[in-house]
């Protein structure tokens, strides 16, 4: 009788069932690196907006502190965005002619708000407090990077929930005195031993239970 | 909302097994049931109610459909796979931001703000706060200030948010059915006004409204009188309190209404009364009563509670002795309770048997001991000699002044509303009315059978309908105008008390609706005026002479109530003549055959709730029913008539008659059947069209609570009804259980219950029961450096009202499933009522038993989770974790509780825009294949550790309170943290009479319960 498979199949099947093993093993990281790039977690990556708002120009150049406009980060869970108000507060006497402000001055005329690109944008579930990180001492600059110095301003970190739970186990690596908070240039001379006073003077419980964030 | 057909395609069967009374007892025979029970299945322990008790869902919960293949299966997994598990790999979508143009003072994105406003009902008015995210109001707590609430709710009040979001509200103003406008209506209905002024003498204008107590409602109508002297007002409720009112009347001279203090009475006497659970004044009854019934370490009194009631109620259900009685025999019980304490002319005469003569002695002894600490109430639907009697009883006994004081009635006009509503359709009738103003009345629905409403409606030229929904009536009217929800407008009203409270809008009319207040003022006077106006010159009309105004409204809109308005008691001189002659109506009222009983029901209440899913899926408190009415027959009856719960029968009082299933309810008197009102609706929309029957078929205007020679007769059919009665069953042990006698043996005591006297007697009694290792584990035990949280239960103090399940339906967006899904057992409730019967059929006691999670520290889900979707938090919570769950749904088969629930479909509508606007921001909505339970509001928990935080303080005891402990009337439920000795949480825990549910088995919850005390008459003591 004669055969119906060749030879040749027995090294086909063979290296068909070791490459089984690359195979999957390259999905997984294919899958983790997709996982982790900035194509899924929006990293690094800068959004079109209605207006170019460079926080560079705003706080480096002219000096205005954070919660000029994010009037809530202090209280409130969510950080606040400012109103069209507070920017013709300043607008209606500087640039008040400037065409790339013409969308701010059409939303005060007209009662309708500027609809921003969300940049820092959690998944639903997860429920965060700004609020309850400042009062910790955690400052603008461990999670949003140096927004003083964007132009135009992108997600620094990854936001991914790794990246949380790497600072909620280790919170004396970016622990910062409670005077420090908004000053995106400040650095310990010794993170490490400051950070470890800090915790402890703060009560810092750095919560690792899920229903810390999801509920 | 998701409502999965709650009409048709009623269950299979096989889902069905009918269980009749005579079965029962004959399984029973010889035998001694299990003492606690919730169903007759149970408690005759038929082979269904054990197949039931092994499942973790009731059948069909957990099956497949029937004929699925193992190809199929395999397709329809590698579809599933495709679909579900490829396409979760999305993107997060691109979200905006969109800040205000201008920022609203005092709004801080991401903190709710709260709002002082009123819930009227019935013309009482009950304080709320209302919650707003960022202009939405989602969530309503009690108005810890308002004397009507005293931080308490009940459950139509936490409903009324869903109502207020509704989009099967009215949206447009109609006439003739086509899409009108306001301006047009109102052109239109001055010209008519204008035109009658001009005419022909006579009434020719009547408006028609629900009772009011509210000052600038009176006022604008007073306008509206004034203006066109050819209008007549009156008032219409179905659920009136017409005999309470007629009672003092015959009573004083002069109608009053009475008002209670419990927190001074040490022995209560009630007659057909549900004063804990419904009508004025009850969220503060409730409170009172509980608080004279808390037994503790040292204490060594409570009050002593007896109830006598022809229709059983959530009120009865917490007496210490309940006296089922026909309506005859209440009127005859209450002849002889006057005539046991010397109401003069009082003569009980010998048609009562020996234990109603028993129940009678025994209340009046106690009353008699406790002069002036006693109080004898009479309910709403107990006929007015009972209440006359009982104002004499109350007088004789030295209690007026003390436990009941009288005030000048708060809603209602002068003559009595059947009487009111009477003269208006017999005038409509004889064609003497040109105009009919319906403004938030439904009567098309709700009139007496006997009142001919349609016939008299049209010989009404124009008929004018305001009103939240397109309802009968609006169906009915040339002209309809979409009313606006209490929380989109702004009124007033008075509470039980006579205390002017205030109500708020806390949005814009999402409908464009309007309030009566702003129809009848636009009509009254020539311009529109906004209603903020009106409302604040009713307020001017209550400020002191002396200082300004502005700081006093703002001051009053604060608190949501005018400080100082309460009516003053009256001095109430007591006609001994109306006395004799109520008791001698009363005993010469000549026995009769079956009565039939109208009642308000204990969720739609009469009809005008009825589309709130919510209500309709809330379990009522004894019969468990959802959805549905149900006629209520006792055992003995049912048994006589071969009947089973189910069945459906004709029922016909009066030449008239209507189909109706049958729920055989424990307890209830024999010789009396009742049929709860609100169901039947024909146009109420769609959630509420087509459930149960409608009560007001048969309900004349001389009948309103009570039709005397009823029949039925089976008509060989069955109507499936949804109850929970049997679901999520702790039951016995789930081995072992299949027979009584082993079944008793092994009881797992989850209900504990006894007198005060063995608690004086052997404080820890609670505890005897208890065996097996309870707190041995082979796992670690957890500690806990920070907080731990802990709930306790009194069920002293639980009268299964259902505002705590309201509550937190509404706190934690919890979806509902329509009536198919309950009957096939997947209500989705965090919390649920247990009530457990003790006792004979014929006359049980009945417990109630709130459980939600229990939070164990040893959690059989936690080990049983294969993604790590549920685990314990270092604060002892069991949390829970939507976005890991894959629905396994291993957790839920593990709890021995029963407390978890799956999302079998999507439940939660998430397509309709405005059902948006409801959810609370602050947890989760779930979506279909995820496990979910009560997480002891941990959204609250965080919210507190926040502002603990920021002011840099530890959070207080106090601080956190979860949705069923804030709403809770009779404060049965507390919450804190078990790591303090000092909370009130660890307080009551230390309490002797507190036990863990099934502590055998070694979970530890961190729920427990304080045990039921009970403080029955010794002389009663044979029967109790």
């Amino acid at each position: 009788m004669a055969q119906i498979f060749k030879r040749s199949t027995n090294t086909v099947a063979k290296t068909s069932i070791y490459g089984a093993v690359f195979i999957v093993a390259f999905l997984v990281w294919v899958f983790m690196v997709l996982d982790r790039s900035a194509y899924n977690t929006g990293q690094g990556v800068t959004l079109a907006q209605p207006v170019p708002f460079s926080h560079d120009h705003h706080v480096t150049g002219l000096g205005i502190d954070c919660r000029y406009c994010h009037t809530s980060v202090e209280e409130a869970a969510f950080a606040g965005m400012p109103p069209t108000a507070t920017c013709i507060n300043c607008h209606k006497l500087i640039w008040n002619d400037s065409p790339m402000l013409e969308p701010v001055r059409a939303s005060f005329a007209t009662g309708t708000p500027i609809a921003w690109s969300r940049v820092h944008d959690l998944p639903d579930y997860v429920y965060f407090d700004h609020s309850v990180h400042l009062a910790k001492g955690i400052g603008c600059v461990s999670c949003h990077g140096r927004v003083d110095r964007m132009p135009l301003v992108y997600q620094q970190a990854s936001l991914q929930m790794e990246w949380c739970l790497d600072c909620h186990r280790n919170p004396e690596r970016h622990v910062r005195p409670r005077s420090e908070l908004f000053n995106a240039s400040w650095q310990a001379d010794d993170q490490q031993a400051l950070g470890a006073r800090l915790v402890e003077e703060y009560g810092i419980q750095s919560k690792l239970s899920c229903s810390a964030c999801h509920r | 909302m998701t409502v999965h057909d709650p009409t048709s395609a009623p269950p299979p069967a096989a889902d069905t097994g009918r269980l009749s009374v005579a079965d029962v007892q004959r399984r029973l025979a010889g035998r001694r049931g299990p003492e606690y029970w919730r169903s007759l299945e149970e408690l005759a322990a038929t082979p269904e109610f054990e197949e039931l008790l092994h499942r973790e869902f009731p059948r069909q919960a957990s099956e497949l459909p029937a004929g699925v293949d193992r190809r199929r299966f395999l397709q329809l997994m590698g579809a599933s796979l495709a679909l579900g598990g490829l396409t979760a790999c999305t993107r997060q979508p691109l979200e905006s931001i969109v800040p205000y143009v201008e920022q609203p003072e005092s709004l801080v994105p991401g903190k709710p703000l709260y709002f002082a406003t009123s819930l009227v009902q019935g013309g009482y008015a009950t304080g709320l706060l209302a919650e707003s995210h960022m202009g939405r109001p989602t969530k309503l707590e009690g108005n810890p200030d308002h004397p009507a609430s005293l931080g308490a709710t009940d459950l139509f009040a936490q409903a009324s948010v869903l109502t207020l979001y509704d989009p099967e509200r009215s949206q447009t103003v109609t006439h003739l059915g086509r899409i009108s406008t306001w301006q047009a209506f109102l052109a239109d209905a001055r010209k008519a006004l204008a035109a009658l002024a001009a005419g022909p003498a006579g009434a020719r204008i009547r408006v028609l409204t629900p009772p009011v107590s509210s000052p600038s409602l009176t006022a604008a109508i007073g306008r509206l009188l004034e203006r066109y002297p050819a209008a007549r007002w009156h008032q219409w409720e179905p659920a009136h309190r017409d005999a309470a009112r007629e009672g003092s009347r015959a009573a004083f001279g002069e109608p009053l209404e009475a008002r209670y203090d419990l927190a001074r009475a040490r022995v209560v006497v009630g007659l057909d009364t549900d004063f804990l659970t419904a009508g004025p004044g009850a969220l503060r009854y409730a409170r009172q009563f509980a608080d004279r019934r808390r037994v503790r370490r040292g204490s060594d009194s409570m009050s002593r509670f007896y109830a006598a009631e022809s229709s059983p109620t959530a009120t009865g259900t917490m007496a210490d002795h309940r006296l089922p009685v026909t309506a005859r025999t209440l009127g005859l019980l209450a002849v002889a309770l006057a005539a046991e304490v010397g109401v003069a002319g009082a003569d009980a005469g010998g048609a009562l048997g020996a234990r109603e003569i028993a129940w009678a002695r025994a209340a009046a002894d106690a009353l008699r001991r406790h002069r002036g600490q006693g109080l004898v109430v009479a309910g709403d639907c107990a006929p007015a000699a009972v209440h006359t009697l009982v104002h004499a009883i109350n007088q004789q006994l030295g209690n007026v002044g003390r436990t009941v004081d009288y005030t000048a009635p708060v809603a209602g006009g002068e003559a009595p509303m059947a009487e009111s509503f009477e003269e208006l359709l017999t005038a409509m009738r004889a064609g003497e009315v040109d105009l009919l103003l319906a403004l938030g009345v439904n009567p098309v629905y709700d009139a007496p059978a006997d009142a001919g409403i349609l016939e008299a409606l049209y010989q009404v030229p124009r008929r004018v309908h305001l009103g939240l929904y397109r309802d009968e009536t609006a169906e009915f009217s040339q002209w309809h105008v979409p009313a606006a929800h209490y929380l989109e407008s702004w009124g007033d009203a008075r509470a039980f008390d006579g205390t002017v409270s205030l109500q708020q809008p806390l949005i814009e009319p999402l409908y464009g609706g309007k309030s009566a207040l702003e129809l009848v003022a636009a009509l009254a006077d020539d311009q529109e005026r906004d209603d903020r106006e009106l409302v604040r010159d009713g307020c001017r009309a209550l400020a002191p002479a002396d200082g300004p105004f502005e700081p006093f409204w703002r001051r009053c809109l604060h608190d949501g109530v005018i400080a100082g308005t309460a009516f003053e008691p009256r001095s109430a001189v007591l006609d001994a003549a109306a006395a004799t002659a109520a008791a001698t109506a009363l005993a010469a009222e000549p026995a009769t055959d079956l009565e039939l009983l109208f009642r308000p029901d204990p969720t739609v209440w009469d009809g005008s709730w009825a589309n709130n899913a919510w209500l309709q899926e809330c379990p009522k408190p004894l019969t468990k029913l959802t959805w549905d009415n149900a006629l209520l027959v006792s055992p003995a009856l049912a048994a006589r008539l071969g009947l089973a719960s189910e069945d459906e029968v004709t029922l016909t009082v009066d030449g008239r008659s209507l189909e109706a299933p049958v729920w055989v309810q424990p307890g209830h008197p024999d010789g009396a059947v009742t049929l709860h009102l609100g169901y039947g609706r024909k146009a109420a929309g769609r959630v509420g069209t087509g459930t149960g029957v409608n009560a007001h078929l048969l309900r004349t205007a001389a009948t309103p609570w009570r039709a005397a020679g009823a029949t039925i007769t089976a008509t060989g059919r069955r109507r499936p009804l949804a109850s929970t009665q049997m679901h999520h069953n702790l039951g016995p042990d789930p081995i072992q259980g299949s027979n009584l006698e082993g079944r008793e043996a092994e009881r797992r005591h989850l209900v504990r219950v006894g007198t005060l006297e063995e608690f004086l007697h052997e404080p820890d009694f609670v505890h005897h029961a208890e065996h097996g290792p309870g707190d041995l584990s082979l796992h670690p035990d957890w500690e806990y450096d920070g907080h731990a949280w802990g709930l306790a239960v009194d069920l002293a103090a639980c009268t299964g009202c259902n505002a705590c399940v309201l509550a937190c339906q509404a706190e934690n967006n919890i979806p509902v499933v329509g009536k198919q899904q309950v009957a096939a057992g997947r209500e989705m409730h965090w919390i649920r009522v247990d009530r457990y019967y003790q006792g004979e059929l014929e006359d049980p006691t009945v417990h109630h038993q709130p459980v939600m999670c229990m939070h164990c520290e040893q959690a059989p889900c936690e080990v049983v989770c294969p993604v790590a979707a549920t685990v314990h938090s270092d604060e002892g919570l069991n949390d829970m974790v939507y976005n890991r769950c894959v629905g396994t749904r291993y957790c839920s088969n593990n709890c021995p509780y029963k407390v978890r629930r799956f999302n079998f479909f999507k439940y939660n509508d998430t397509d309709t825009p405005v059902l948006k606007l409801l959810r609370n921001p602050d947890v989760t909505v779930r979506t279909r294949g995820v496990m979910e339970k009560c997480t002891y509001c941990v959204q609250r928990i965080n919210y507190a550790r926040g502002e603990a935080k920021r002011e840099q303080r530890s959070i207080r005891d106090g601080e956190i309170r979860t949705a069923c402990q804030q709403v809770c009337p009779s404060r049965a439920i507390v919450f804190g943290d078990i790591n303090d000795p000092q909370s009130e949480v660890s307080r009551w825990k230390d309490e002797p009479t507190n036990y863990a549910l099934l502590s055998e088995l070694g979970t530890r919850p961190r729920t427990s319960y304080l045990a039921k005390i009970t403080n029955p008459d010794p002389e009663l003591e044979d029967e109790a």
